[in-house]
């Protein structure tokens, strides 16, 4: 599809938009509705929307293979993480009030890593299977 | 009601239908159907989920898969009226199943009544976080959310280790 030009147009305007989209609900999810799954799937397809109109290889060029092989394994580490963080500092497993020394501030703390890494495993997923579907039957290594 | 009608019309039509293509778009008509439904019950954020995953990138790797193989559906080998039975009888048993249900929204529904009051009184306070979904999710229930996260962990590394090894198996053959 690199030759619709409309289409090129549109989706360069609009792949910044839902990227954007996607940090609001990431970071905004403690007000209104989203969260960290809900970011990872926006952003996720704003690259597979960047992928269709330029190609596989353009998007490959932006994130690349290894990056999106590392989301999908960080982002269960970073979750994982905060829970061994809370261990350390004295509390339970996947404790927030000690992240902290106000217990609000530590569950701010807690639940922002938390839907990082529900972000960074959710979007590094889902690229991780469209470049696997899209990049076979062509050749290319996936 | 409106959009359950059209989703039932959705359903029949795919069910119908023998071109692929045409089968995966009226997929995606039936997934922004959902998320409208879904921001009828006011859970906005299944709805965006259900938008993106259903409507977007699953309608996406369908299409790729189509790109793979053929356009066309083959024509069945059995005749569909078993299936028809078993799903008929099992659509009637959870319409039955329904009826003993509490009614939609209730309050004094015994799922609210264990935890829920709690969270809804001291969630704000306790966690600072206003969004009491949120608060649940990535909090009170931290764990089934971990428990989630390395669900999706678990299905992509399961893709990856298939797909992989497929392409291996071929690339042996060739030699």
């Amino acid at each position: 599809m690199k030759d619709y030009l409309v289409l090129r147009v549109i989706a360069k305007l609009m792949i910044a938009f839902m990227l954007l989209f996607a940090l609001y609900v990431q970071f905004h999810g403690d007000f209104g509705p989203g969260g960290g799954f809900q970011a990872g799937v926006i952003s996720a397809a704003a690259i597979i929307f960047y992928a269709i109109i330029y190609g596989l290889p353009a998007a490959r060029a932006v994130v690349p293979d290894w990056l999106v092989e590392t989301m999908v394994g960080a982002g269960v580490l970073l979750y994982a993480g905060v829970g061994i963080a809370g261990l350390l500092l004295g509390g339970n497993y996947l404790d927030y009030f000690v992240l902290a020394r106000d217990p609000v501030e530590g569950q701010h703390r807690g639940i922002f890593w938390v839907e990082m890494g529900v972000l960074i495993t959710v979007a590094g997923v889902m690229l991780k299977i469209f470049y696997m579907f899209a990049g076979r039957g062509r050749g290319e290594d996936a | 009601m409106t959009l359950l009608m059209m989703m039932a019309v959705v359903t029949v039509v795919i069910a119908g239908r023998r071109n692929l293509f045409a089968v995966v778009i009226l997929f995606g008509i039936y997934s922004f159907l959902m998320a409208t439904v879904l921001v009828a019950l006011d859970a906005v954020d299944v709805a965006m989920t259900e938008a993106a995953v259903g409507a977007g990138i699953s309608m996406v790797l369908f299409l790729s898969a189509l790109h793979l193989g053929r356009s066309e559906e083959m024509k069945p080998l059995h005749k569909p009226f078993l299936p028809l039975v078993v799903a008929a009888a099992t659509g009637a048993a959870l319409a039955y199943g329904t009826l003993w249900l509490p009614a939609f929204s209730d309050p004094e529904a015994p799922i609210h009544q264990h935890v829920a009051r709690r969270y809804i009184a001291e969630g704000a306070r306790e966690t600072g976080v206003p969004n009491i979904v949120t608060a649940v999710l990535a909090s009170y229930r931290g764990y089934d959310t971990l428990g989630e996260v390395t669900v999706v962990f678990t299905a992509g590394v399961g893709v990856i280790v298939l797909l992989r090894r497929s392409r291996r198996r071929k690339q042996g053959e060739r030699r």
